[in-house]
């Protein structure tokens, strides 16, 4: 732990176009994304929809297509695209000498 | 000065009737914007040998459309994507482009011009096309690094820069001055971008010109609840920083940091060169309805200008402005008298629509007001004397057009009166909504397309030539080309004015290319494609990386064209054939085992039995295809589950895939009085030589031993009904959505038979339909006489069918659990990381 981030291991443990997830006891699931232009974004893992968890869906551009209904969310807001309304929250990431840090505070507030 | 003068000027024996062999006029363009450019593209559609023309451009850009610049911004453009003229445009009408280097003087007397490079052309006609200048208030600390306009490319580029350094740890919030229509597109592409944007906006309403104050509540209503942060009657006192931005002080003494400023106030005319020239300048270049300035050899259009008192900010002007130069400059008298501007916020997702004059403060002004909260529609029109003069819509802005044409042509509109805030279909039809006639109903010259100026009549006589397609309309007239918020209208005018002959056209694979599925197919075997990043590539993509529906159809395509040496792209996959199981409403799994023709035994009845117990999976279900399917599995849990089956000798049932899903039977002659042959096994057969194999959409088989059809032979994408001579064979069933029963393809005498006809026809399908399509509508679509004709009538076509599929099942037979419950991909499964959370004193 580093300050007020976690290290959640090497940005290399994310397919590139893929995800990974965190897992926060007693509270829900971080989704960590890596993206084809190789930045990297973190969310609560559940579609603001449904549900649905946004680990598994198809990460293109910067956004991910929720695996129950297709809500595409954009990975820098969170927010629903076109015509669907919703967030899903953010989690502030980092990546430091090729490690994913990401912030323990947010973490927590978005898992919550 | 009058246009007469004009053309009976010195220049006047250069005229029309000019030969061939005299030099043509010099026409020197100083600005290479959306209005010069324009302006020069009229005059080639008019005659296109008349001048010779040389443009000067500051920035270092072919032509592109200045307005499409926030969907560059937010990400969903490229720029080669707004790029107007190619450089072979220039090249092609032999026009010289100066590029990077702006012209600094123009010598009157002399009638030459001179860039900053120190070039010197001399013209014959001059245009200046010099646009706008953002406006930068000069508060402390406006020219600190890190303040910027959003004007061009390049202030594009320092906001991507900005947006990039936040996303990477660095940087902080940002900051939009201005809340008018550039401000807020601004704002919407920074926060796309995740960067945290406050707007600062002096007056109470956001777009106060262009909208009312309970619009421009809505408005910011809608933007606040996107996360960005608005402040009206904020009035900026400072921007402060060391050596760079680091935030924006207001009057009240709020401070907000931010590493970006974007001031989008407002532009003013670029006159300065005018003005040297000694031109008549007043708030814009003085021209006449002409579009000829001062100096009768030199002319302006565009932002720069001012007409009839007035300037225009916004890019409708520009057409009419342009026309009326380019007769002008071929001789033919069209004097340009202003311009009626409506507004579209091209902000995605946020309808508003704004013309004329809404202030109400005119004398006998009158206003009808339609408010819906719960839908979120605000409809406003002013009335005077009967007439329209201005109209506010928010939330459903399908009548704009209406209310823009009845607005510009001044009309009475006392018999609508009572209906017209409803709108015109309800106001000119008795309530009977057809948008169609709603569309029928406009004018010739109402305008369709804003963002390049195309009417409907323009419209119309560009379909009448031929361009029967949306996309032959955008490649011809430009309509529907640019932000696409015309698509609707440009395709019911297509409608309208093809009648029922219409052809709607193939569709595109998705919003990232111009190519169909079939397309691409082909263009994949001719050249020789072997990844998704080639097709991509080759084929133009407008995405960077595609998008969910292009991914996992090129994938597909790849695979099934190059069997054994494509590399599969899982990130290309949907979550089920990932992850091998189906993905369930609560997110956990559903997991199916093949059971070969319906077939079980104690052995595997037991693996399922103490899988469901060991797991804690909550319901296991016999499936509609006669299999067993186990509910509520973690995905952590599946490749102990898979272990456990496989353990068992069972394999993926790919209940998951666009694959081969179940073969389902009836028993046959083994057990039932009436069978005629051996379903049972025949089933299985079926099942063990086309399982595994990924297709375009599901794939269900059945058999069944008798016409009495126990098995639905005929509503599965291949059936087998058992006769005593044999085998009928059926083909393109669906008991989906919409139920079909198949069509006959024929009828055979032998099981081999059975199983090479069915591979031959799987493989047809494979090969020709367009992922996502199921057997039905292929069948449909290509026609059931053409897969007779290809599996039944030509049988060298048919055993090379067959052959392609079986070579293609040596490579795709394998069982994915295996390799999962082995540990093949990890990572699919397992958490990165798992946190409990810290207690504040364990922290210090």
């Amino acid at each position: 732990m580093i300050g007020d981030w976690l290290d959640i291991g090497w940005v290399n443990e994310i397919p590139v176009r893929g995800s990974r997830t965190v897992t926060v006891d007693g509270a829900g699931e971080i989704a960590v994304f890596r993206t084809g232009d190789d930045n990297v974004f973190a969310l609560r893992n559940r579609c603001p929809h449904k549900g649905g968890p946004l680990s598994q869906g198809i990460v293109h551009g910067h956004s991910v297509a929720c695996p129950l209904h297709n809500w595409n969310i954009a990975l820098a807001t969170g927010e629903a695209q076109g015509e669907d309304k919703g967030c899903t929250p953010t989690i502030p990431v980092k990546v430091d000498g090729g490690r994913v840090l990401i912030c323990r505070t947010g973490t927590l507030q978005a898992a919550a | 000065m009058d246009f007469q003068d004009y053309r009976a000027g010195e220049h006047a024996a250069d005229g029309p009737d000019t030969g061939p062999a005299s030099p043509r006029e010099h026409l020197v363009v100083i600005g290479n914007g959306m209005a010069g450019c324009r302006a020069v593209e009229e005059l080639l559609a008019r005659d296109a040998g008349r001048y010779r023309v040389t443009i000067f451009g500051a920035e270092p850009h072919v032509n592109y459309n200045r307005i499409m610049l926030s969907p560059v911004l937010a990400g969903e453009k490229s720029f080669d994507e707004i790029v107007i003229n190619t450089a072979d445009w220039y090249r092609e009408n032999g026009i010289d482009l100066i590029v990077s280097d702006p012209v600094i003087a123009i010598d009157r007397a002399a009638r030459t011009v001179t860039s900053r490079s120190g070039r010197v052309v001399a013209y014959d006609r001059l245009l200046i096309a010099t646009g706008s200048d953002p406006f930068i208030i000069p508060v402390p600390g406006y020219d600190l690094p890190g303040v910027i306009s959003f004007r061009d490319m390049k202030d594009v580029d320092t906001m991507v820069a900005a947006a990039d350094a936040k996303n990477n740890g660095g940087g902080g919030e940002a900051i939009v001055i201005g809340g008018g229509l550039l401000g807020l597109e601004a704002a919407h592409g920074l926060s796309l971008r995740g960067m945290k944007v406050t707007v600062l906006h002096l007056p109470g309403t956001l777009m106060e010109r262009q909208l009312d104050e309970a619009a421009g509540w809505l408005l910011k209503t809608a933007l606040e609840a996107r996360g960005q942060t608005i402040l009206t009657g904020a009035d900026t006192a400072e921007i402060f920083g060391q050596g760079k931005v680091e935030g924006v002080r207001l009057k009240d003494g709020r401070e907000i940091p931010a590493s970006l400023v974007v001031m989008a106030v407002g532009i003013r005319p670029s006159v300065a060169l005018a003005r040297e020239a000694g031109l008549e300048v007043g708030r814009g270049i003085k021209v006449d309805d002409h579009m000829v300035t001062s100096d009768p050899a030199i002319l302006a259009v565009g932002e720069c200008v001012e007409h009839d008192g007035q300037v225009y900010g916004l890019v409708a002007p520009l057409w009419d402005m342009c026309r009326s130069l380019a007769d002008g400059l071929t001789g033919k008298v069209n004097p340009y008298r202003g311009s009626v501007t409506s507004t579209k916020l091209k902000v995605s997702g946020i309808d508003v629509f704004s013309a004329g004059d809404f202030s109400g403060a005119g004398a006998g002004c009158e206003d009808i007001v339609l408010r819906d909260a719960s839908r979120g529609v605000y409809k406003r029109l002013v009335l005077q004397d009967d007439r329209i003069v201005g109209a506010v819509l928010y939330g459903d802005t399908g009548d704009g057009s209406w209310y823009f044409d009845l607005l510009r042509k001044g009309e009475s509109v006392a018999d609508l009166r009572d209906l017209l805030i409803f709108g015109q279909a309800f106001a000119s039809g008795g309530g009977q909504a057809d948008p169609k006639a709603a569309v029928a109903a406009l004018s010739d010259d109402a305008e369709i397309c804003g963002c390049n100026g195309v009417s409907k009549g323009q419209v119309v006589s560009c379909i009448a030539k031929g361009a029967h397609s949306l996309d032959a309309v955008r490649a011809t007239c430009k309509a529907s080309a640019s932000c696409g918020s015309c698509t609707g209208l440009v395709e019911t005018l297509l409608a309208i004015t093809l009648g029922d002959d219409v052809q709607s056209g193939p569709k595109t694979m998705c919003k990232c290319t111009s190519f169909t599925h079939d397309d691409v197919r082909r263009e994949i075997i001719a050249q020789g494609m072997k990844s998704i990043p080639e097709v991509m590539q080759k084929l133009h993509w407008g995405t960077p990386d595609g998008c969910a529906s292009c991914r996992p159809a090129l994938n597909y395509y790849l695979l099934c064209a190059l069997p054994g040496d494509y590399v599969d792209d899982q990130q290309s996959r949907f979550v089920n054939e990932r992850l091998h199981a189906n993905i369930q409403k609560d997110g956990t799994y559903s997991v199916v085992p093949r059971m070969w023709g319906g077939l079980t035994n104690p052995r595997e009845l037991r693996a399922i039995a103490d899988v469901v117990e060991k797991y804690e999976a909550p319901m296991v279900k016999v499936t509609g295809g006669q299999r067993l399917d186990i509910f509520g599995i973690k995905k952590e849990d599946l490749p102990a589950v898979w272990a456990d089956l496989n353990a068992a000798g069972m394999v993926s049932g790919h209940a998951y895939g666009k694959a081969l899903r179940t073969v389902k039977t009836c028993v046959g002659s083994e057990w039932c009085r009436f069978g005629t042959q051996d379903s049972t096994g025949l089933g299985v057969r079926l099942e063990k030589m086309s399982w595994g194999s990924w297709m375009p959409h599901k794939f269900k088989i059945a058999v069944s031993g008798c016409p009495r059809n126990c098995a639905e032979a005929t509503i599965k994408d291949f059936g087998v009904v058992c006769v005593d001579s044999g085998y009928e064979l059926h083909v393109a069933g669906n008991g989906g959505i919409h139920v079909r029963a198949t069509d006959l393809l024929c009828r055979v005498s032998t099981e081999q038979q059975v199983l090479d006809y069915c591979a031959a026809y799987i493989q047809l399908y494979r090969e020709e339909a367009r992922y996502l399509e199921r057997t039905a509508p292929w069948v449909e679509r290509v026609g059931i006489d053409y897969v007779k004709q290809r599996i039944v009538e030509d049988e060298v076509g048919r055993e090379a069918l067959c052959a392609r599929f079986l070579y293609s099942q040596s490579f795709s037979q394998d069982d994915p659990w295996a390799a999962r419950a082995e540990g093949g991909e990890r990572e699919q499964h397992a958490h990165m990381a798992q946190f409990k959370p810290v207690k504040a004193e364990e922290m210090a």
